[in-house]
């Protein structure tokens, strides 16, 4: 991070990020018990785990003020980690697409 | 022969060789999870409906993995207080954060353990279901991933302090470099949690 930082200003945040994030854990907890579609509460509770991870990830690993190649690296993974989240998906897309051409194929027309 | 840019920062990152260090085997350990993420949303697209039956069958602690996350949550704020308090030249509050970050990362595996042999007891092993396979291997390699923070942690706050008195701005980017690791744990988790005792 930048060497020149307002240690005061910094630990207020920090506190600050500390009760969003027990907050979040709260909320995460209480979508649980919400009676909502799996669908939904996958979105729900990925939506709130991806807003936590963000703020710790920008104050407390400090990458709201990072240098260039910090950030240049980063998106260089985030690249990869999408092409590797994406390959069961896929997969999975294209099994079924699969299997609903097979049903097709085998009805009587 | 010294080597440069230990602790002054290299003219053209801008960065130390710890920071740069750091950050890169992060990036690793991004695609080192990413992969038993993967694993996790192939098995569960790949079992046939049969997903939550297994999850209901595992009996996963919920009250417990809150408190989990809550003590992983506390221990990131002390271990930023821990580098804040370095970098306003406080040797004994530095002391005091670091070693509550250490305290909470025991907090965290005993009650993991108290999860896994509740688990054992009612013969529930990583070979009982795909389920409980990945939950293991997931929930095992960050419990891994947490013993080794508390291990540097430990190291810098303790035996490694003394360079405090001499090189303060070495063992503050050190600490740095531990929390940036440790924040990386606590960050794991947060999707732990939610992918595995509530969705």
């Amino acid at each position: 991070m930048s060497e020149h930082v307002d240690i005061d200003k910094q630990v207020r945040i920090y506190f600050l990020v500390f009760g969003a994030l027990m907050v979040g854990t709260a909320a995460t907890v209480g979508a649980y018990y919400l009676d909502v579609s799996v669908p939904v509460a996958l979105t729900i509770g990925l939506f709130i785990a991806s807003v936590k991870a963000s703020l710790v990830a920008c104050f407390f690993m400090h990458l709201i003020d990072e240098k260039k190649i910090i950030y240049w690296t980063l998106a260089l993974t985030v690249a990869f980690f999408i092409a590797l989240m994406a390959l069961p998906i896929l997969t999975s897309v294209t099994d079924q697409v699969g299997d609903f051409a097979e049903v097709e194929a085998h009805e009587p027309h | 022969m010294e080597i440069p840019y230990t602790v002054e920062a290299h003219p053209e990152t801008g960065l130390n060789n710890g920071k740069i260090g750091i950050w890169l085997f992060l990036t690793s350990e991004v695609m080192l999870f990413g992969a038993l993420f993967a694993t996790f949303i192939m098995l569960r697209l790949g079992s046939d409906g049969n997903w939550a039956a297994m999850q209901a069958e595992a009996e996963l602690n919920i009250p417990l993995a809150t408190l989990n996350t809550a003590v992983l949550i506390a221990s990131s704020l002390t271990m930023v207080m821990a580098w804040a308090s370095l970098m306003r030249g406080q040797l004994g509050r530095f002391k005091l954060f670091g070693w509550l970050t250490v305290g909470c990362g025991g907090i965290f595996l005993v009650i993991k353990y108290f999860e896994y042999t509740a688990k054992f007891e009612h013969h529930h092993y990583p070979e009982s279901s795909t389920f409980l396979a990945i939950y293991f291997a997931m929930t095992g390699l960050h419990a891994l991933h947490v013993i080794g923070g508390m291990a540097w942690n430990a190291y810098f706050t303790g035996p490694g302090s003394k360079v405090f008195h001499t090189n303060r701005q070495w063992l503050t980017d050190r600490v740095e470099h531990s929390g940036l690791f440790w924040h990386f744990v606590d960050l794991v988790w947060i999707f732990l949690f939610p992918v595995f005792y509530l969705l």
